[in-house]
């Protein structure tokens, strides 16, 4: 039964209050979205595993194929707070759970396909965070965040936070899944640091909290999802893959592997995030972010590669293989999303697939030039 | 209801020790010297320069640079990595 409040599905009258109606990206994602504008009702579902098959059957790249990450956001997005509307009656439908499985498998086997894996096969604790430094050892090519020490524009770094907002305003939640599977060592490291970027008991130090102040200060929407159609495909296949990691005890492994990579691939490249904001004329509200990751990742990698990789390893041998993995794909998928954000400003495009407004000063940053779609809305 | 040790007693009895003993588990500060890396800093201290000002510490652990080129000392900001810190 579909719901009418005042004219308006149960699904617009949900999203002019708690979130934005999203736009479809294929067959797959227009019945997703459709499904979720009724009340719960298998009948809404028919076809479904039709469409799923048909359409993992024709994606040439998983990674970058917009109907099936945006369909793995969506059917990922029922496990966390504010992103559907409405959502808790699907979180558990046995059709919805059927498609996140055909989707989901086909991404996993998508990632191991392409990463390559490091040979260490010692699961010692000090070997395995070893093995971890040197995969995320800080090279020379060209980089995201050397593009903002040197050259970044206004607009790009808008873009950038933009794209950094899909996992950002939920910074930290994904990889809280995996409290409960781990245990000793490597169970206290993860509490250590998610307690850090939960902010130690302090609400407004979360570090989503002052990454939406980040978002304020530039002007831009901090309600969740409000730029989840501006997007591609591989920003979301970020989130996805930590949703993916995070959902299955089996990929606990791959979980604790992602948050290492994650953590030791941040604080170098935060210090030029920050510098880079400072160059274009931002102040504190805008920098904040980044200038208290340089500090905190620099503790957490400690934490994160000896005592929770490394813990989790000598603790159960058989995850090395996945911990790598789960480094790996947090190095290639976020990796993927760096250079797409490079090779469209080289190319003088946008990286989303709806730009921003151009604001009326680039030289000159104020809250009021850089306006966001859906500014109305804002909280 | 199964044995446990207090909360905040000084040790595990023999036959219940407390998981993770061996490496403290009071409050008082532990100090990990991490491989080619920072001084790890578990547990609260005051940290103060050498005038004797004490420096704002904003999370319960802290890594401290021994390194020497790190930006925001005394703190570590990652950047042993780059020189190949050593120790
Ligand atoms: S020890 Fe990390 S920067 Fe010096």
């Amino acid at each position: 039964m579909l719901l009418k409040l005042g004219g308006m599905t149960t699904l617009e009258a949900l999203a002019v209050s708690s979130g934005p109606a999203f736009t479809s990206r294929g067959p797959l994602s227009t019945r997703l979205l459709h499904a979720f504008e009724y009340e719960l009702a298998t009948e809404e579902t028919a076809g479904l595993s039709e469409t799923v098959e048909e359409t993992v059957a024709t994606c040439d790249d998983v990674l970058q194929d917009d109907d099936v990450q945006f369909s793995l956001f969506l059917l990922y997005g029922l496990s966390y707070g504010d992103v559907i509307p409405g959502g808790d009656a699907w979180e558990w439908h046995s059709g919805m759970i059927a498609a996140r499985r055909v989707l989901e498998n086909a991404f996993e086997g998508g990632l191991r396909n392409t990463v390559s894996l490091p040979q260490s096969r010692s699961a010692h604790a000090d070997d395995v965070a070893a093995t971890l430094f040197a995969l995320t050892k800080p090279d020379s090519g060209p980089s995201l965040s050397r593009h903002f020490a040197t050259k970044v524009t206004q607009l790009q770094a808008t873009e950038f936070v933009v794209q950094r907002s899909i996992y950002t305003l939920k910074e930290a939640d994904p990889h809280s899944w995996a409290i409960p599977r781990l245990t000793g060592r490597a169970k206290a490291a993860l509490v250590e640091i998610q307690a850090d970027e939960y902010g130690g008991g302090r609400p407004e130090r979360m570090h989503s909290a002052i990454f939406a102040g980040t978002m304020r200060g530039l002007g831009l929407n901090t309600r969740y999802g409000a730029y989840v159609d501006h997007v591609p495909a591989i920003t979301l296949a970020s989130l996805n893959t930590m949703s993916l990691f995070g959902l299955q005890r089996r990929l606990r492994g791959a979980l604790v592997g992602h948050l290492a990579a994650f953590e030791m691939t941040s604080s170098i490249p935060n210090r030029k995030y920050g510098d880079g904001f400072r160059r274009l004329g931002y102040g504190a509200d805008v920098t904040r972010y980044f200038d208290e990751h340089v500090e905190a990742d620099a503790v957490h990698e400690q934490i994160a590669a000896r005592d929770l990789a490394g813990a989790l390893a000598a603790e159960e041998p058989a995850l090395l293989d996945d911990i790598l993995f789960g480094a790996s794909a947090c190095l290639l998928v976020d990796g993927l999303m760096g250079q797409h954000m490079l090779d469209a400003w080289a190319a003088g495009r946008s990286s989303l697939r709806i730009p921003l407004p151009v604001p009326r000063a680039a030289e000159r940053p104020a809250e009021e030039d850089v306006l966001a779609k859906g500014q109305s809305q804002n909280v | 209801m199964s044995k446990a040790a207090e909360p905040g007693s000084a040790s595990g009895s023999a036959d219940w020790p407390i998981p993770g003993a061996s490496v403290g588990h009071s409050l008082d500060p532990i100090i990990i010297a991490c491989q080619n890396g920072p001084l790890l800093v578990r547990g609260s201290v005051e940290l103060r320069t050498a005038e004797g000002e004490v420096i704002p510490q904003l999370r319960a652990t802290i890594a401290l640079c021994r390194c020497g080129v790190s930006s925001i000392k005394p703190f570590c900001d990652g950047t042993h990595k780059l020189i190949n810190f050593q120790t």
